[in-house]
């Protein structure tokens, strides 16, 4: 399975199933454009514009809002990358990892479903729905399940929660499945993404019939021109999602950081080291949502050294111990998961970050600019400092309201 | 004089015109190359004795004695070489084996020299450390695998770690006895090591009286002889070093001749004076990896657990297995000390042929490690033939915590690199024990060029780390999207797992 051509799905066609949907691609004498992952051991450079918008109250809003924001950093990006996360999207499915994957033809489907049945049941799946858009010319295949692990799978494999099974399931599927990409897992929440500048993709997937009370978005200006959907962000590993502007002086170490601890980071980006770092920090490790941010953006030794006691051991310690996972370079990451985001800086602030407040709304952006548009009055409005987090948390009571 | 077949390495020349008969020459050779004919008044030279240390040369007042490789040269052969055909007149003439100090002069390539390093452009700005923090600050020893928090605990940390040497910057003293180098080079390395915030380490001497006020400052060895072991030398360290082999010299042990074993010496040693100090080539209490584990503990237990324990191996074939060997028995640091590490005294053909180049054992061991999920459990040391601040960026990329250098220190001392060491007639005063030679070295002065040295390669550290866009060394460390080979072929690019320049 290389690249995608026209295609008409061979026998074995199942109603409902992905196989049964017809592949596009560019045909007749043009560059043939490829969906699956870039062989290229090439480590993936890009520039970027960041948004995200969270209701702390847990209000669901349409993603018109999001695309706003984003569409107005336009320049920011170059029309070769753009994607958003939404959460709280699909509450009739709430309990279920909502997997959204791209596939190249159908060999890729009647292989990747294989694969995500010897671990789930598939409750339900059906196609993404899009809008056909002049701008979006070449795309993969886009289809959507909600899946729970299946008994088996976890007996199997007794040593790993649910959480795991669908990590190792869909970084398998990533790494070894030929035309084959996961790029979202999480539950109640969904990745949105592909080639082409953000706004266009927010129209593509007809996101403005979505509601969620959290929404990043990411418009991408790389400086290889891979063009593969898959490399668009945010990248997405279960409930996680990262959004990413700037380039990883470290990468090669976190990189390495990461593969001792069980993550193939197959993609070669600086947004799936980190999505990767989130999930061992936070998920495995347990570190307070805090002290991730610190192993990832430490306070400088001279800060720390004059530190109370006790937090300065905290300091010291994590230091001491996360050196691998220290991203050093420029960037502003805006992570999310279910319960709020997460916005910070390097430690010397290389990448614009800008944050506003209003009622229980919190915006975060690479252009104070982009928050205006969709909040003209904000309460608060401030400049990211270097290395210091901004955290939004969705109050716990109304998180089952929404 | 008895003519012997070996001619002179070095023709001693001296302008008739220039010298004025001052002698300096005469006083500063301890190998008699100059002599003074009081008769004649006139200062003479034999060139078949000196070494090339250029002593002589460099205190000359008036520039009139020049020193040369000796013209003398044979009819060139592709493996006949000259070299090769006076070590064998040598051992025909004495049936010895063939010493040399210092680490291999032979021209093996040097693959530092083969890997070059990364800058930002564009996407990605460089750091000015003049303008921006850039941190050298590093941390030796075990850690844990991850940090735990605990509700209720003060500020929530329950984890508690190893006890780690902090470096202010990632280059340390390599072992250096006292006894192969004198009291006021151990002193100049003792001091400088504190006044830059690293580490000097005692060799496997023991540590004279007078050093113990620099123990926070310094790595004991413990070493197959355990000259001057002791409990109280081991705790008189902040960290302790379990030497079970030398770069320069794999698989064999030391010999420190009892003329060198004066009452100082005999003291700090802990043996009777003017017996030779014989180091066995294995520890006799360790033939196999779980006596090695028995010894750390050992170690850890007579120090209460609150010093780190390194090990120190030579690069040698299978280097990443005995590593994560001696990781797995509980050393909390391992050293590797490559082929051209230096050394006082080692028979050259061990000197020349045995063991791997540091880069290959380095990137093989770190590799291994992370392989293998243990790499946080012990920091890893590189040494041997480390020459410059490149040479640290570049190991630290590979995957060191840190590199110990020893024949750079010495150099910065006033070392020429004569490589004669092991006959204790240093001129510089540096490798010898006769006071009228190690009185030239004065501490204060030695102390300064060490501390000059360490700084100028700070900042130039600083500097290349800058413009690799990176502010911390932990993010160097090990990081090899970094480094780019040169003229290697794919086996060797694939053993330090770098990408070829354009890759």
């Amino acid at each position: 399975m290389n690249a995608v051509t026209s295609q008409v799905p061979s026998d074995g066609i199942r109603e409902g199933t992905a196989e049964g949907i017809l592949f596009w691609g560019l045909s007749g004498g043009e560059r043939t454009v490829k969906h699956h992952k870039p062989v290229s051991d090439r480590k993936d450079i890009s520039g970027c514009a960041i948004a995200g918008i969270l209701s702390e109250s847990g209000r669901r809003f349409g993603g018109e809002t999001i695309t706003r924001a984003i569409r107005n950093m336009h320049d920011r990006s170059n029309g070769l990358g753009g994607g958003f996360a939404a959460y709280g999207i699909y509450p009739d499915h709430a309990d279920r990892y909502a997997l959204h994957v791209m596939y190249d033809g159908p060999e890729a489907v009647r292989a990747g479903e294989a694969f995500i049945r010897l671990h789930c049941e598939i409750h339900d799946d059906e196609p993404i729905p899009i809008r056909p858009l002049e701008k979006i010319r070449s795309r993969p295949n886009l289809h959507r399940y909600f899946v729970s692990v299946l008994d088996q799978a976890l007996a199997r494999h007794y040593e790993l929660t649910e959480d795991d099974i669908i990590v190792h399931m869909v970084m398998r599927i990533n790494a070894v499945i030929d035309g084959t990409f996961v790029f979202s897992s999480g539950r109640n929440m969904g990745v949105f993404k592909g080639v082409g500048f953000p706004e266009d993709i927010a129209e593509f997937f007809r996101l403005e019939e979505y509601e969620a009370y959290l929404w990043t978005a990411h418009g991408r200006f790389p400086t290889n021109t891979t063009g593969w959907w898959g490399g668009a962000h945010p990248f997405g590993l279960l409930d996680w999602s990262v959004v990413h502007n700037g380039e990883i002086s470290s990468y090669g170490i976190n990189r390495r950081y990461l593969m001792n601890a069980g993550y193939p980071c197959s993609l070669q980006t600086d947004t799936e080291v980190i999505t990767y770092l989130f999930d061992l920090l936070v998920r495995k490790h347990r570190l307070p949502l805090e002290a991730a941010c610190m192993a990832l953006a430490p306070p400088f030794w001279s800060q720390i050294e004059r530190m109370p006691e006790e937090q300065r051991k905290t300091a010291r310690a994590i230091r001491i111990v996360y050196g691998g996972a220290l991203l050093n370079g420029p960037f502003s990451v805006l992570a999310a998961r279910s319960d709020g985001m997460i916005g910070f800086n390097d430690r010397i602030k290389l990448r614009p970050m800008v944050a506003a407040r209003k009622d229980d709304m919190l915006y975060i952006a690479s252009e104070e600019a982009a928050i205006r548009t969709v909040c003209s009055d904000p309460e608060t409005l401030w400049h990211a400092e270097g290395g210091v987090p901004i955290v939004g948390r969705l109050r716990p009571k109304e998180k089952d309201v929404a | 004089m008895r003519k012997w077949l070996v001619e002179p390495d070095f023709l001693v020349e001296r302008d008739p015109d220039r010298c004025i008969q001052c002698q300096v020459c005469v006083r500063q050779c301890a190998n008699d190359v100059h002599e003074y004919d009081p008769d004649e008044e006139l200062v003479t030279s034999d060139s078949s004795t000196c070494v090339g240390c250029h002593r002589c040369a460099t205190l000359c007042p008036t520039g009139a004695v020049a020193i040369r490789r000796a013209p003398l040269e044979f009819r060139p052969h592709g493996n006949w070489t000259a070299e090769t055909l006076r070590n064998i007149y040598k051992q025909a003439e004495t049936g010895g084996m063939l010493l040399s100090g210092m680490g291999s002069d032979r021209r093996m390539g040097v693959t530092w020299d083969r890997m070059l390093l990364n800058a930002s452009q564009v996407t990605n700005p460089s750091i000015d450390p003049l303008r921006e923090p850039m941190e050298l600050l590093t941390h030796l020893g075990r850690k844990p695998e991850r940090v735990e928090f605990r509700e209720g605990a003060p500020g929530g940390l329950a984890t508690r770690l190893e006890p780690q040497l902090e470096l202010q910057l990632p280059v340390m003293f390599s072992a250096m006895s006292y006894g192969s180098i004198s009291y006021s080079a151990s002193l100049a390395l003792a001091r400088a090591a504190r006044e830059t915030g690293t580490f000097a380490n005692s060799g496997e001497g023991g540590l004279h009286e007078d050093f113990r006020r620099f123990a926070g400052n310094m790595i004991v060895q413990v070493a197959s002889g355990r000259f001057g072991v002791d409990v109280d030398y081991l705790n008189n360290c902040a960290a302790l070093e379990i030497k079970i082999g030398q770069g320069a010299k794999p698989g064999i042990g030391g010999h420190l001749p009892g003329e060198k074993v004066d009452a100082a010496i005999s003291a700090t040693r802990m043996i009777p004076r003017g017996t030779d100090a014989l180091s066995p080539a294995p520890h006799h209490d360790i033939y196999s990896i779980e006596d090695l584990r028995q010894l750390i503990f050992a170690l850890k237990e007579a120090t209460a657990y609150t010093k780190p324990v390194a090990v120190k191996i030579a690069a040698v074939h299978n280097v990443s297995a005995i590593a994560s060997g001696s990781v797995r028995a509980g050393a909390d640091i391992v050293v590797i000390d490559g082929y051209r590490g230096g050394t006082g005294a080692a028979p050259t053909m061990i000197r020349d042929n045995v063991g791997i180049p540091i880069e290959f054992a380095l990137a093989a061991v770190d590799s291994r490690l992370r392989e293998e999920g243990i790499r946080h459990q012990a920091s890893l040391v590189a040494a041997g033939g480390i020459r410059s601040s490149a040479d640290v960026v570049k190991a630290v990329a590979l995957g060191a915590d840190a590199v110990y250098i020893g024949t750079a220190a010495l150099v910065a001392m006033g070392c020429h690199l004569c490589q004669k060491c092991y006959t204790g007639k240093c001129n510089w005063g540096i490798a010898t024990q006769d006071p009228y030679l190690t009185k030239r070295l004065n501490p204060n002065i030695a102390t300064r060029r060490l501390v000059n040295l360490l700084r100028a390669w700070a900042l130039e550290i600083k500097e290349m780390m800058g413009g690799m866009g990176i502010n911390a060394i932990e993010s160097l460390r090990g990081n090899r999207e970094h480094l780019r080979g040169v003229g290697l072929t794919d086996r060797e690019l694939g053993i330090l797992r770098i990408k070829a320049a354009g890759e």
